[in-house]
């Protein structure tokens, strides 16, 4: 019996391939876009998980420098004779050709449980990790890159994350010329008794906490946050397109399911075969929807690899890896969404009266209750958007903040066109056009679904858009400031970088030199530059607010830049003050944009900056220079100078490289855009397939009147470009919303840094365009099949029950 | 387009795994070319290449030979006390700093290729307190100087080897004491050459058998004022077992009389044991018995750690009458180190009364 019913059930799906198909591949893409973005999520923090298990950050305390970025070795062994369990860490980056590795050396003897992921490879050695030239484990994509340059055996270690290397504490300070200095101290957690109070033996250390976590994670927290928030997106829209499909399948299986409970088959079981069958598909359509998935995490991970890379520093394996937990969470998101998608029509079935005539009819006429509901539910959402806006703080007020705004905009979508359709069917004028409009009308509810998901991606399309392209405006201007010099050359030593200032400064109107420390300031890591006073900075230098005379303030030593992240997460205006590494305190004289860097910068004066560091690497100048004159500067500097082709950059360069960074950061965004537009486009589709069916005893008495079938179907096509239409007038504002949400909300939040809007209407027409000729395309189909519907069919809905 | 799968990454070691194969290592220049076994006890048997061998025919100069050895692969600083607490109550202490040279030849700062390892222990009859500490050399964090005496790693420190004083501490225990020697420095074997196989491997040995010694421990239950009598044991070879001695026991006695009695039983594999002996008289006079003289006869065993170890034996030297039972004060004395033996506090019953300290390596 069970048999047979299933039998019956699935026979549909046989007579039925495209709505099968639609079903599946609707659930597949619905659970590939999802599932992708986590397994890019999920590689991403194991990257840094694993960047973290050698550093010891995720698990142990550490001991930080509370100015400068190093304490002396004594301090180490001064704290270990103190009793206090510590293990010294080195860290700094070396370059070797064009490769730039972040060293870092640990002491294997008294470092805590499990630090190094690849201690088998010392505890196999320790004589040769510890003694002679030592031993350099880096990622085997790293190793043969490394080649003999550091001097020392390179291990070849796949449990080492790229762009990572390390080696003993001695190697390391060598290699980093950093003799006698030490990074930071791991805390070891099993501490002996009756030691004295930490603060009191490690003074001017501070203590990071496990929990505080690393800098990596929490800089690169709002760029998951954003793909996740993606992710999420493109499976609402996914779940349209299921839905649909359940629907119509059980609107035309109504007389199987009739029948099958006419000839004896209990509810129950009925139940119980309809949702088997909802599984079978969920757990097929799952599966494939992982393959698909992981196919779309593979391909974008390079991108976001870069992205990462670029932005935050932050180094990602460019594979992926199957990992068992997010094949779980992927079956179990498909399980889920068709158990939502599904509910509807489960409970039709629950509800079907067995006498009843056995007859599919369109869905829910359009009721007043439905759009005060939906009018009332997007009110609530606004005024919660509003508050949190309002009230709320950090990214997560943020992306509350943009939810709740684009799920308002999507309930009052229906509201809005019931309102412009009502209007279009008082204005109408005879009895064809007010049927057309009031039919219209009639159809919002089975299609309000279709077009929500159309709009939350136009408007996702348009408030992401909005934002990369005014982001880069902003960036490319900006970049025209930052970037003054017309050359930049970098010597090898400072023995040679003096040489070089002295080489450059005949042959260029201006030579700036362009030295820095890395520093804590404010507890997290930062840079500090040092720039002479020149007429170059007074005219160009990006500034957002400063004092007046700020540049005499900055050569004169009072008074410092900071850059607008930095203010932002510190509350700095101009005019306060600020404490520095090595005791220096200054005032911020102004205050300049900084985009592209996640970390804080400051500003000062060279030579006070010398006077300070004097230990600081004076190898990089910028030269001014006449345009035309940098190809001839560069060959000399590489000819009779002697400067590796490597070491001499020219701005257009630079620029270039950096706007391909920009670019690379949003491939991943654009190609997310794309597909979630791709799934609308689809979900139309699917719902101008169900209703097409169903409203053929719609259509039936119009045909009698004398409408023939080509003029039906241009009516329906252009009913369906009506729709499309206003919806896409409709997710103009909702995505500047969304824009302004974007530039001014979430960006301060995730990278400190405040972005003028730009509107781009060029954008908005040439995607509205592209939206109608989906929705044409969409209802394209169902048109032709009306138009070709047998009139025998058509009259024989008059003579059947229905 | 089929994304590469990346292998996945084995697990980080445990701390220990790493350490005893790294200690197994320290005592070994070069790869680990083989399982633990076939090296001996932590890895004592490995090659001396490059390293200097002990000379049957060098005498002690103090106060020099107090301090390190370069030159020599591996040496200790071994003390050992038995105390006893104001209500009577036994206790047992060690302290003990290793330094191993993991390469030949020295060199500054984080190159030297020194490791230091320290082991403290407190024993009571119910409880045994471990601490372990590991340094590098050449920095300052660990290290021993001869004149004025001091040795050192982290925060337990010894100063003054004459009068001196000793202080450790471990996550659930400390102490601090002093040292008096009454009684002077007695080379071990043929004046300080101590053989350690038939094959001829050795060391340079001698004790300071004659220390009182008091202070305070610090234990989870509160502090005990203690006194009692110290064993300084100082060695330093760069082979001292063949690769086919599996491990030893040892033993050193303070007898009632004020005689002090050494003897170990090295084990291997496939010969009887090499057991010798030094008889030392109340003024010092060392008397050494070659291989053959001393009886060593285990009489019971207890499980320690998941290992069956004789906490129990019968000691007999005819030439001196003695025929004496010990038994652990603390059958559960097991150093849970990175390199894990059994050593702690025992007394001695029979024709000489006494008390003394056992330990014993290599039970697996």
């Amino acid at each position: 019996m069970h048999a047979a019913g299933l039998a019956a059930l699935l026979s549909h799906w046989r007579r039925h391939p495209l709505q099968l198909a639609t079903l599946i591949l609707g659930l597949a893409l619905a659970t590939a876009l999802w599932s992708g973005v986590q397994a890019i999520n999920a590689e991403a923090r194991a990257s840094y998980d694993e960047a973290e298990a050698i550093l010891g950050e995720a698990r142990f305390g550490q001991l930080l420098p509370e100015e400068g970025d190093s304490l002396p070795q004594s301090r180490y062994v001064a704290l270990r004779r103190a009793g206090w369990l510590v293990s010294p860490v080195v860290e700094g980056r070396v370059e070797i050709v064009g490769v730039t590795l972040r060293l870092i050396g640990i002491d294997p003897l008294t470092m805590p449980t499990g630090l190094a992921p690849e201690g088998e490879a010392i505890a196999g050695d320790l004589p040769g990790f510890l003694t002679g030239p030592g031993m350099i484990l880096a990622n085997p994509a790293d190793a043969p890159r490394i080649g003999d340059r550091l001097k020392a055996r390179i291990v070849a270690s796949a449990g080492v994350p790229p762009g990572v290397a390390y080696t003993d504490i001695g190697v390391a300070q060598r290699l980093l010329s950093r003799d006698g200095e030490v990074s930071r101290l791991i805390l070891l957690p099993d501490q002996p008794r009756g030691l004295p109070d930490l603060s009191a033996a490690a003074p001017g250390l501070a203590l990071r906490t496990p929990e505080q976590g690393s800098d990596v994670s929490r800089l690169t927290g709002s760029f998951h946050l954003n793909l996740t928030a993606f992710g999420l997106l493109s499976f609402a829209v996914g779940l349209f397109i299921v839905h649909s499909a359940i629907g119509l399948a059980f609107e035309q299986r109504r007389p199987i399911f009739r029948t099958l409970r006419a000839l004896g088959l209990p509810l129950q079981s009925l139940v119980l075969l309809f949702a088997a069958e909802l599984t079978g598909f969920a757990l097929v359509a799952g599966a494939l929807g992982m393959a698909l998935g992981y196919a779309i995490a593979a391909a974008l991970l390079p991108d976001v690899a870069a992205t990462l890379s670029g932005l935050y520093g932050a180094e990602v394996a460019g594979t992926l890896s199957l990992r068992p937990a997010w094949w779980a969470a992927g079956m179990a998101i498909a399980l889920a969404g068709t158990a939502l998608a599904g509910a509807g029509a489960m409970l039709k079935v629950i509800r079907l009266p067995l006498l009843a005539p056995a007859q599919p009819r369109a869905w829910a006429r359009a009721s007043q209750e439905r759009l005060y509901l939906f009018a009332g539910g997007a009110a609530g959402l606004t005024l919660a958007a509003f508050a949190a806006w309002r009230y709320g703080e950090g990214l997560a007020a943020g992306f509350v903040l943009l939810g709740a705004l684009l799920i308002a905009a999507a309930l009052a979508l229906p509201v809005v066109l019931h309102l412009a359709l009502s209007f279009g069917q008082h204005r109408a004028r005879g009895a064809l056009a007010a049927w057309f409009w009031a039919d219209t009308r009639q159809q919002l509810p089975g299609l309000s679904l279709a077009l929500m998901a159309l709009l939350l991606a136009l408007a996702a399309n348009i408030g992401v858009g909005t934002m990369v392209a005014s982001f880069r405006l902003t960036f490319t201007g900006w970049l025209d400031q930052r970037l003054v010099s017309e050359l930049y050359a970098t010597a090898r030593t400072d023995a040679e970088g003096a040489r070089l200032r002295a080489f450059l400064e005949p042959r260029a109107d201006a030579v700036l030199p362009i030295w820095h420390v890395e520093a804590r300031v404010a507890r997290l890591p930062a840079e500090i530059y040092g720039v002479i006073d020149h007429a170059t900075y007074r005219e160009t230098w990006p500034m957002l607010a400063a004092l007046p005379g700020v540049w005499d303030r900055v050569a004169e030593g009072t008074g410092v830049l900071v850059n607008e992240q930095l203010a932002l997460r510190e509350g700095l205006a101009p005019g306060d003050p600020i404490a520095l590494p090595e005791g220096w305190r200054a005032d911020v004289a102004g205050i300049y944009s900084d985009y592209g860097n996640p970390i804080g910068q400051v500003v000062a004066g060279l030579p006070h900056l010398v006077a300070r560091f004097p230990e600081i690497e004076k190898r990089r100048f910028g030269a001014r220079i006449a345009p035309a004159d940098v190809p001839g500067l560069a060959r000399v500097l590489r000819d009779e100078f002697g400067l590796p082709a490597g070491n001499i950059v020219d701005r257009a360069t630079v620029k270039r490289f950096s706007l391909q960074v920009f670019e690379r950061t949003f491939t991943v965004t654009a190609a997310l855009n794309v597909l979630t537009l791709a799934i609308a486009g689809f979900a139309i589709l699917t719902s101008l397939l169900t209703l097409a069916t169903i409203r053929q005893p719609q259509l039936a008495p119009v045909w009698a009147l004398g409408l023939t079938r080509r003029r039906l179907a241009a009516l329906e096509l252009a009913r369906a470009l009506l729709l499309a239409a206003l919806t896409i007038v409709a997710a103009v504002p909702v995505g500047l919303a969304l824009a302004w949400v974007l530039l001014t909300v979430i960006n301060v939040e995730a990278f400190g840094w405040r972005l003028p809007m730009h509107l781009f209407p060029g954008d908005w027409l040439r995607l509205g365009l592209l939206s109608l000729l989906a929705a044409a395309l969409a209802a394209l189909w169902p048109a032709r099949r009306l138009a070709r519907t047998p009139p025998a069919d058509l009259l024989k809905l008059f003579a059947s029950e229905r | 387009m089929p994304p590469r799968a990346r292998s996945p990454r084995p697990r980080p070691p445990t701390r220990r795994r790493l350490l005893q194969t790294g200690l197994a290592a320290l005592a070994l220049p070069g790869p680990l070319p083989g399982p633990l076994a076939a090296q001996g006890f932590a890895g004592l048997a490995g090659t001396a290449q490059g390293f200097a061998l002990p000379d049957p025919a060098r005498r002690f100069a103090f106060p020099a030979d107090h301090g390190p050895h370069p030159r020599f692969r591996i040496e200790w600083w071994y003390l050992t006390a038995n105390l006893t607490g104001p209500d009577g109550a036994e206790y047992g202490l060690q302290w003990t700093l290793f330094r191993s040279a993991l390469a030949p030849g020295g060199g500054e700062g984080w190159q030297s290729p020194e490791a230091w390892m320290g082991h403290a222990a407190v024993t009571t009859a119910t409880a045994h307190h471990v601490a372990e500490r590991f340094g590098r050399g050449g920095i300052g964090q660990a290290g021993v100087i001869a004149e004025p005496f001091e040795a050192w790693i982290d925060d337990w420190h010894w100063q003054g080897i004459e009068t001196g004083r000793l202080a450790a501490r471990g996550r659930d225990f400390a102490y601090d004491m002093t040292l008096q020697a009454e009684g002077p420095f007695v080379p071990q074997g043929a004046a300080g050459y101590s053989v350690k196989s038939a094959a001829g491997q050795a060391s340079h040995y001698y004790s300071q058998p004659f220390y009182r010694i008091d202070g305070n421990l610090r234990l989870p239950g509160g502090d005990i004022p203690v006194t009692g009598r110290a064993w300084l044991d100082r060695e330093w070879s760069s082979q001292p077992l063949t690769p086919d001695q599996t491990g030893w026991d040892w033993v050193s006695l303070h007898f009632e009389t004020g005689e002090k009695l050494m003897g170990y039983r090295l084990r291997a594999r496939n010969a009887p044991p090499y057991t010798v002996a030094t008889w030392i008289a109340p003024d010092g006079t060392p008397t050494p018995y070659e291989a053959g003289h001393l009886a060593a006869e285990p009489l019971g065993t207890t499980e320690v750690a998941g290992r069956m170890v004789p906490t129990a034996w019968r000691l007999t030297l005819a030439a001196r009458t003695l025929d004496v039972t010990i038994a652990a004060l603390n059958p559960q004395s097991w150093m849970a180190t990175t390199v894990a033996y059994w050593e702690g506090p025992v007394r001695a019953t029979g024709s000489h009364p006494g008390r003394g300290y056992l330990e014993m390596t290599g039970y697996e």
